[in-house]
């Protein structure tokens, strides 16, 4: 090769740059050594817990051959199927994808993913900007507040200007306010439902406001199990979504899957790739990446938006998720959602006040107890139980408040046993109060 | 045919169609546990918020659904079957191990919102993986926030203005060489900035000069790839961090090609401030057809109170945890914490390599890249003669005289049994070929690529048309991409 040694080849790093030591990183473990590592890490980290949590991250079963599927290699290892002859593989269940979320959704099209919930819903923001040519954005409070966060950080170079509407005490948006806050320079309207508190917006309603006044409605849904027996917003014009529920694991977070949808003539402004339809030089079926102009490899700086890796993989999880429970199944597993929330709800209501009453919910609500919930979830924690979310950091207007979620993972013994513990707190605030009473 | 291929052979793989289109009422492949609290009435909870129809959903079972992806599974090309060397994507083994242990009870269901005292191993794994990155690129401090690399430029750029602003004036413009990446241009934009051309030198590499005379005080910062995408070294990089530096601006490193580096050189010693590194390309964590990636930023100690929030920190007792109160952050870039599935598998790569054998990956992909370098360069045309890297880019500048393109041979490669390379990028090749093999691949593989590229050379000589009708053993010949870009067909309809 005409190199003496391999010092050689990185003779062009000038010699003051080079790294002339180790680098200052842990040894070179064996394997065995690795599952060690990662086992003792795995134990630190609340295994065996059962959960109230939800708030964006839901904990759904996963079948099995979800994993046995995703795992070969052809899926595993494969890079973004640019080379359409020897990707159809990957390209195929793409197209089924989007098939798939348009069909739970009522749109017309859908991206093959995007990050996650949280900038799916940004860049959907982003996106009725360019289609309406308008500059200001309404956010409903109740959409999840990390999603807000992050929409924030997008729009604030763009100099969108960002308003904020209330939500009414059943918990969804307040129409009124959504009706004196909307103007002629009002791009879009985004909500989420069910929103961060569990409840159902009543999107028709919502539609009707915003477009009359010539603006977009952005559909946020963070619990995609949710459209097994939910209706769509099918009034939406965009769709954000976060598919993380359908076969994702929790995962401390991520990778998870976001997804865009909307109607068919406002594709070309719709970021993120795609997958469609063609045929080969033999007149046979087959998919290609398409649309390309909108994406940055070819328009640059003139681009919809700089997004270049997707989610496909947690894409083919989801897309086998939903082939398993399918037709039938996801609405069954919906169901079951549905009941365990109902009871759930009943049964902290002997006890505590659930907040938001009169508008139906899926599968979280927020229960507001006497005592701080970080207290109660304290106790909670010692039965291996992780109680719900406190809201003070998010909604210190709420109070003591925390937001419970049931999956049809939630057993009914761990409902009794936190609705035991949250009517023990309750108890003994009430008989604290009556001594301090006695006493006066 | 005279020219046959020793690696691939064709063997029959299955026809199948969509899912939708293998559905029949009444199959299943699911069971739900029964019920242990009360039946409810839907239509009396939900109102008319109740979903009555679920449109086509798929109803088949559950060998049919084995067999739908593992059929469609056995049409892709991957690294598990072969060299994948396409520039720039470093397409290296993405180790089982690291399938293993993030699928541990604890790593694969926790929850991102548990109490911090029961996420000590998710902590601990982000802190260490953090503190291995920060020394592998010489850099001061580091978020994970960002889900792949053009998510990381953007969350740079971000700190980037903050930066600036911070200092009374955010600045108009970024400077950007003519050889970057797309991802490039297409985030200043989002960041509000203008973007102006940097012109390569004949080298390749950035033109100091040009530099100093474009830079001004309203430049931001300078977004500089390197390696570049040719494959070189920057080797001026000290000057540039020296021009941009000496009017205020930023250099910001783009890290994709990081694997040219690791435990070699470290970007904090050559005056980066910020940089991205790409976990899915350097730190080996699958691809997955398209992700999910994950894109870390590194930045030098002044841009630190820019991070996004939450930081992970160590507390006064010794745990670890998030600090949210963070004044001068550029905010949050996404939900919870990063993908931090691709945190656990980065860090097991990490791990099972340690200090030497990190620093022999760069040395070997280094010298596969050279290796292929040498026995390609009498045959195809080397538009820069200047040492390569960890990658090598030719034009199809010798081809292109029988009217065969970058595009043609790429597609022939595939009959060979090879992932083709990265076409026609970076663009101030015309026609380039960008070869990218990485560590991972032995010496065999390797000349098995160059005996198929020197025979795909020939071929061209002597029947470029049967090159042009490449790929000629696959399931589905050329696709019309124009067809489906004109009239685009998105979603399978049922009658369709």
């Amino acid at each position: 090769m005409g190199a003496r040694s391999i010092d050689d080849l990185f003779s062009p790093i000038p010699a003051e740059y080079r790294l002339e030591r180790d680098l200052k990183v842990p040894r070179q473990m064996a394997e065995s050594e690795i599952v060690d590592w990662f086992r003792e890490r795995s134990r630190e980290n609340g295994d065996s817990y059962a959960t109230f949590l939800g708030a964006g991250a839901y904990y759904h079963y996963r079948p099995v051959i979800i994993d046995s599927l995703i795992s070969r290699g052809e899926f595993l290892t494969a890079y973004t199927p640019y080379q359409a002859e020897i990707s159809q593989g990957t390209l195929q269940a793409i197209f089924e994808f989007q098939t798939m979320i348009c069909e739970l959704t009522g749109m017309e099209v859908a991206n093959a993913s995007m990050y996650d919930g949280s900038t799916a819903a940004a860049e959907a923001v982003m996106m009725a900007v360019r289609l309406t040519g308008r500059r200001s954005v309404i956010i409903a409070r109740s959409v999840h507040p990390e999603y807000r966060e992050v929409l924030a950080t997008y729009a604030h170079h763009q100099n969108l200007p960002l308003s904020t509407t209330a939500f009414k005490d059943n918990g969804r948006l307040n129409l009124e306010d959504l009706e004196k806050s909307i103007t002629a320079d009002t791009a879009c309207v985004l909500i989420q439902s069910p929103n961060f508190f569990g409840t159902i917006e009543d999107a028709a309603a919502i539609a009707e406001i915003v477009h009359k006044n010539g603006a977009m409605l952005v559909v946020s849904i963070a619990e995609a199990v949710s459209l097994g027996i939910v209706e769509p917003p099918r009034q939406a014009d965009v769709i954000a979504m976060e598919a993380q529920s359908f076969g994702v694991p929790l995962g401390f977070g991520g990778p998870y899957c976001g997804v865009i949808a909307t109607r068919e003539k406002f594709v070309r402004q719709m970021p993120g790739r795609l997958a469609g339809q063609t045929t080969d030089r033999n007149g046979k079926r087959g998919f290609v990446l398409t649309l390309a102009t909108r994406e940055q490899h070819i328009r640059r700086e003139k681009a919809t938006s700089n997004i270049c890796t997707n989610q496909a993989l947690v894409a083919l999880m989801v897309n086998i998720f939903i082939t398993i429970y399918g037709k039938v199944g996801l609405k069954e597993l919906a169901k079951q959602n549905l009941a365990k929330t109902a009871y759930a709800a009943a049964q902290f209501g002997k006890h505590a006040k659930v907040l938001f009453p009169g508008s139906p919910r899926f599968n979280e609500f927020v229960v507001q107890t006497s005592e701080n919930p970080y207290a109660i979830n304290s106790r909670i924690l010692g039965h291996k139980i992780v109680g719900g979310l406190p809201l003070k950091k998010f909604y210190p207007e709420l109070g003591n408040a925390a937001l419970w979620c049931c999956t049809e993972l939630t057993t009914r013994s761990a409902i009794d046993t936190v609705v035991g513990l949250a009517a023990e707190s309750e108890r003994s605030v009430r008989s604290a109060k009556e001594e301090v009473e006695v006493a006066q | 045919m005279k020219h046959m291929t020793r690696k691939a052979t064709r063997h029959v793989n299955q026809n199948e169609g969509l899912i939708f289109e293998k559905s029949s009422s009444g199959k299943a492949a699911w069971k739900l546990p029964p019920l242990d609290v009360p039946e409810v009435d839907t239509a009396a909870l939900l109102g008319t918020a109740e979903r009555k129809d679920l449109g086509n959903m798929p109803e088949v079972s559950e060998i049919e659904i084995i067999r739908h992806f593992t059929r469609l599974s056995t049409w892709n090309y991957a690294i598990d079957l072969g060299m994948y060397p396409l520039g720039s994507c470093t397409m290296k083994y993405n180790p089982r191990v690291n399938e293993l242990v993030v699928r541990l009870e604890g790593l694969a269901n926790g929850h991102p919102y548990q109490p911090e005292r029961i996420s000590q191993g998710a902590l601990r794994i982000i802190k260490t993986l953090s503190e291995c990155l920060i020394e592998i690129t010489g850099m001061d401090a580091i978020t994970l926030q960002p889900a792949a690399g053009a998510h990381g430029e953007l969350t740079g750029l971000l700190m980037v203005r903050a930066y600036h602003e911070s200092k009374g004036d955010p600045r108009k413009k970024i400077l950007i060489p003519d050889s970057a990446h797309g991802t490039n241009p297409a985030t200043a934009a989002m960041v509000g900035y203008a973007v102006e051309n940097l012109k390569s030198n004949a080298q390749g590499m950035v033109d100091v000069a040009a530099l100093a005379s474009q830079m001004k005080e309203d430049v931001a910062a300078l977004m500089l790839t390197n390696p570049n995408t040719l494959g070189v070294f920057e080797q001026e990089i000290h000057k540039i961090a020296e021009i941009m530096h000496a009017k205020g601006g930023l250099l910001y490193m783009d890290g994709a090609n990081m694997n040219a580096l690791v435990g070699k050189v470290r970007p904090g010693d050559f005056g980066v401030d910020v940089m991205h590194l790409n976990l899915h390309k350097t730190f080996s964590t699958p691809h997955g057809g398209g992700g999910p990636g994950s894109g870390p930023v590194a930045v030098k100690r002044k841009l630190e109170s820019f991070l996004p929030t939450p930081v992970p920190i160590t507390k006064p007792d010794g745990t670890l945890g998030f600090d949210y109160d963070r004044p001068q952050s550029v905010g949050r870039v996404r939900a919870f914490y990063g993908n931090f599935g691709m945190f656990v598998r980065a860090l097991a790569y990490i791990l099972a390599n340690g200090p030497d054998g990190l620093r022999q990956t760069t040395e070997d992909a280094v010298l596969n890249a050279n290796y292929i370098r040498k026995g390609l360069e009498d045959v195809y045309d080397l538009p820069y003669a200047t040492p390569s890297m960890h990658e090598v880019v030719f034009s199809d500048k010798l081809q292109a005289k029988k009217g065969v393109k970058t595009m043609d041979i790429a597609k022939r490669l595939i009959d060979y049994g090879f992932h083709p390379y990265t076409t026609a990028f970076p663009l101030i090749v015309p026609g380039a070929l960008m070869i990218e093999p990485t560590e991972s691949e032995p010496k065999e593989e390797l000349d098995l690529f160059v005996e198929a590229m020197k025979s795909i050379a020939e071929e061209v000589e002597e029947d470029p048309q049967m090159v042009l009708d490449a790929p000629h053993s696959t399931r589905v010949s050329r696709l019309d991409e124009t067809a489906a870009a004109r009239k685009p067909i998105l979603r399978w309809k049922p009658g369709s």
